[in-house]
């Protein structure tokens, strides 16, 4: 048994079978050979190859008698990326020095290269990465003896193992199929944690280099609660764990009890319970979570894991599916939330150093009208589905905000045009999460309708870390005095000028962190359907005094360490159920 | 050693068609055959080398060539550049 420890993002606990993918999202069977199977390994890969070279051969031959010598050409190049003596003498010394199963030398010197190519100025090496993939593809065919399985053909009760994943690559994920994820990169506000959380899966993230001590078919334990993974779990762990899954069972049935009752303290203040959702098919969810609406609206599903730009319809349909499907409760619509280095249309002229700080969400939709009125459009013709609510992400300036909504305005003025009706209900707000919207707020005030603290970028951009890098994502910390001082002046704001502040990061999915925004004044969260009954328990344990001991305490702490065992210690005594569970 | 400066006069530049055939010439000589361009230095065997240079029409490459058989394949080599690899 091997036991590792990783940032848990997403909680549960999953036992399942491995299935490993290499950075490029082929499956590999496993990674290190013992010293004397190196020799079998490294000629079992010089066989692979030439038995490659014989296939790009053939499939050279079949393209030149069907389209001509031009194109059938291609293969006779591949093949020579195949031979390349560079490529042959790395995947040598990965083998018989650094004891690598074929396989996976096979996968890091391509991907090597592929990146290398991809990320050369000229359009022409780019192009080139595709062929160096198809290369890898067939090598890895040659060597397997069968086809390379990818994300799309995950067998049942697995548990997906990868370097890191792209938002497009779990998208593409089965759910019926993936029981939990872990990954070796990535931080607790990552997307690859928003997903899982949206999947309702354990996931663990941040793990540092273990590939190599995993194979396909190996047993897995996920523990999502405690970050704990464990590798062909002995006995008494693996009883353990069923164990802690059965009761953790037992403890969702009974908290979906709560699911009609409201989310009041014991002394009757009520606090609205809303749900972040990505995809259209989780409003099943929320309604069976008793969810008060959706809080916050991902739309970056319908431009993710597409290769082409999604139509007006594509946007209408979808709203307006979660419009409907939330009969009349409120569904909060955020605009585009990318950076530019995520979309395959658009992306930047220059590479971007510092994509956090470059152009996207609400500057990316703002230089690109054209992509941005799409978008629009079909918010406004959704609206009149249900109770919609319209925001813009990442507003850090006045101008910007003001720029949106008379782009919005304008897209307004010609839908009345064609006779399309806009319901005058309709609010416009903005997320904050940029620590100048929240130092101007008193002038945005009067200008918008309502605001919704993201805390995932509120404490990148107010701690100055990248939540997705490892080396500093202990850095990255919610609970942060400074970012509570941000959320308690924008609450402070609003509250003066009677309008609504909802906080929809992932703070709201704790339960100590959810009763200390409570007790600073907010009376809206919105978190992921499946955290809602935990919260709600939560709320319905503690009176509103006890929250604002909590928040007068806690916002005099000086350090986020000081603030989260506080919490903790406040948490276990008012609702020690919850913290038993986890 | 030997050597010379050779232009890419294809319209597509040193691109996968070309840079195979210039693999499959130099793997014919014995000698060392390399081509620099602005400093950096290709393995004439090598396909991800030559792809590297990124050589578009035009460029000015340098061929050096290293070994008993270096003027057969300098001069191998350099009908390949004069010829645009034959290439449709």
């Amino acid at each position: 048994m091997l036991e590792l420890q990783g940032i848990a993002v997403s909680p549960g606990v999953a036992i399942g079978k491995a299935i490993v993918f290499d950075r490029e999202g082929y499956s590999i069977a496993r990674c290190l050979v013992s010293r004397p199977e190196a020799q079998r390994e490294w000629q079992r890969l010089v066989e692979a190859v030439s038995k490659a070279h014989e296939v790009l051969g053939a499939r050279g031959k079949e393209t030149t008698d069907s389209w001509g010598a031009n194109l059938g050409g291609i293969f006779s190049a591949q093949q020579q990326l195949l031979l390349d003596p560079h490529v042959r003498s790395e995947m040598e010394h990965l083998i018989r020095d650094n004891l690598y199963a074929a396989e996976y030398a096979v996968s890091e010197v391509f991907a090597k290269y592929a990146a290398a190519f991809r990320k050369a100025s000229s359009s022409f090496l780019a192009e080139r990465a595709a062929d160096v993939r198809d290369v890898e593809r067939t090598l890895l065919e040659a060597l397997t003896g069968k086809p390379t399985q990818t994300f799309a053909e995950i067998p049942p009760g697995s548990i997906v193992v990868s370097h890191d994943l792209t938002p497009g690559e779990t998208a593409s994920f089965d759910t019926e199929k993936v029981l939990a994820l872990c990954t070796e990169a990535g931080g607790p506000g990552g997307h690859t944690a928003i997903v899982a959380r949206g999947m309702e899966i354990p996931a663990v993230v941040g793990v540092g280099n273990f590939l190599h001590n995993i194979r396909s078919g190996d047993e897995l334990i996920i523990d999502g609660h405690l970050g704990r993974i464990f590798v062909s779990p002995d006995a008494p762990t693996r009883e353990r764990y069923l164990k802690r899954r059965i009761a953790r069972e037992s403890i969702v049935s009974e908290l979906s009890e709560l699911k009609d009752l409201p989310a009041v303290t014991s002394d009757g203040v009520h606090v609205e319970l809303m749900a972040n959702v990505e995809f259209p098919n989780e409003t099943q969810a929320c309604l069976a979570r008793g969810a008060d609406g959706v809080g916050l609206y991902r739309t970056e599903f319908l431009y993710l894991g597409h290769d082409k730009e999604p139509t007006e319809e594509d946007h209408f349909l979808a709203y307006q599916q979660v419009l409907r499907d939330m009969q009349g409760r409120p569904v909060v619509i955020r605009t585009l939330d990318l950076g530019a280095d995520k979309m395959g249309m658009t992306r930047p002229v220059e590479p971007e150093n510092n994509p956090f700080l470059g152009l996207r969400s609400i500057r990316l939709s703002l230089r690109n009208p054209a992509l941005f009125r799409v978008q629009v459009r079909a918010i406004l013709r959704a609206a009149s589905a249900g109770n919609c609510r319209i925001m813009f992400p990442m507003v850090t300036t006045l101008d910007e905000f003001r720029s949106a909504k008379f782009l919005l305005r304008s897209v307004a003025d010609d839908l009345t045009c064609e006779g399309i009706r806009i319901p005058s209900t309709l609010r416009v707000g903005m997320m904050v999460e940029v620590p100048a919207a929240v130092l101007m707020l008193d002038r945005f005030i009067e200008e918008i309708d309502f605001v919704s603290i993201g805390t995932n970028d509120l404490t990148q951009y107010t701690l100055a870390v990248d939540r997705s890098n490892v080396s500093v994502a202990d850095l990255y910390q919610a609970c942060d005095p400074a970012v509570l001082r941000l959320i308690k002046r924008t609450q402070e704001i609003t509250s003066e000028h009677g309008k609504s502040t909802s906080v929809c990061g992932e703070m709201s999915n704790n339960p100590a962190h959810a009763l200390l925004l409570v007790g600073m004044g907010i009376r809206s969260l919105s978190l992921a359907p499946s955290t809602i009954p935990v919260i709600k328990k939560a709320i319905r344990s503690v009176t509103l005094g006890q929250c604002e001991a909590m928040a007068w305490r806690a916002l005099r702490l000086g350090t986020a360490r000081e603030v989260e065992a506080f919490l903790m210690n406040q948490l276990a005594g008012l609702v020690p159920e919850i913290v038993l569970q986890a | 050693m030997i050597t010379r400066v050779v232009t890419v006069q294809n319209p597509e530049g040193l691109h996968m068609r070309p840079a195979d055939k210039l693999v499959r010439t130099a793997t014919n000589f014995q000698c060392q055959i390399e081509l620099e361009r602005a400093g950096q230095i290709a393995d004439c065997r090598s396909m991800i080398g030559l792809l590297t240079l990124g050589a578009p029409q035009g460029t000015e490459l340098t061929l050096r060539a290293q070994g008993p058989d270096a003027p057969m394949a300098i001069e191998a080599i350099s009908r390949l550049f004069d010829s645009q690899f034959d290439d449709p």
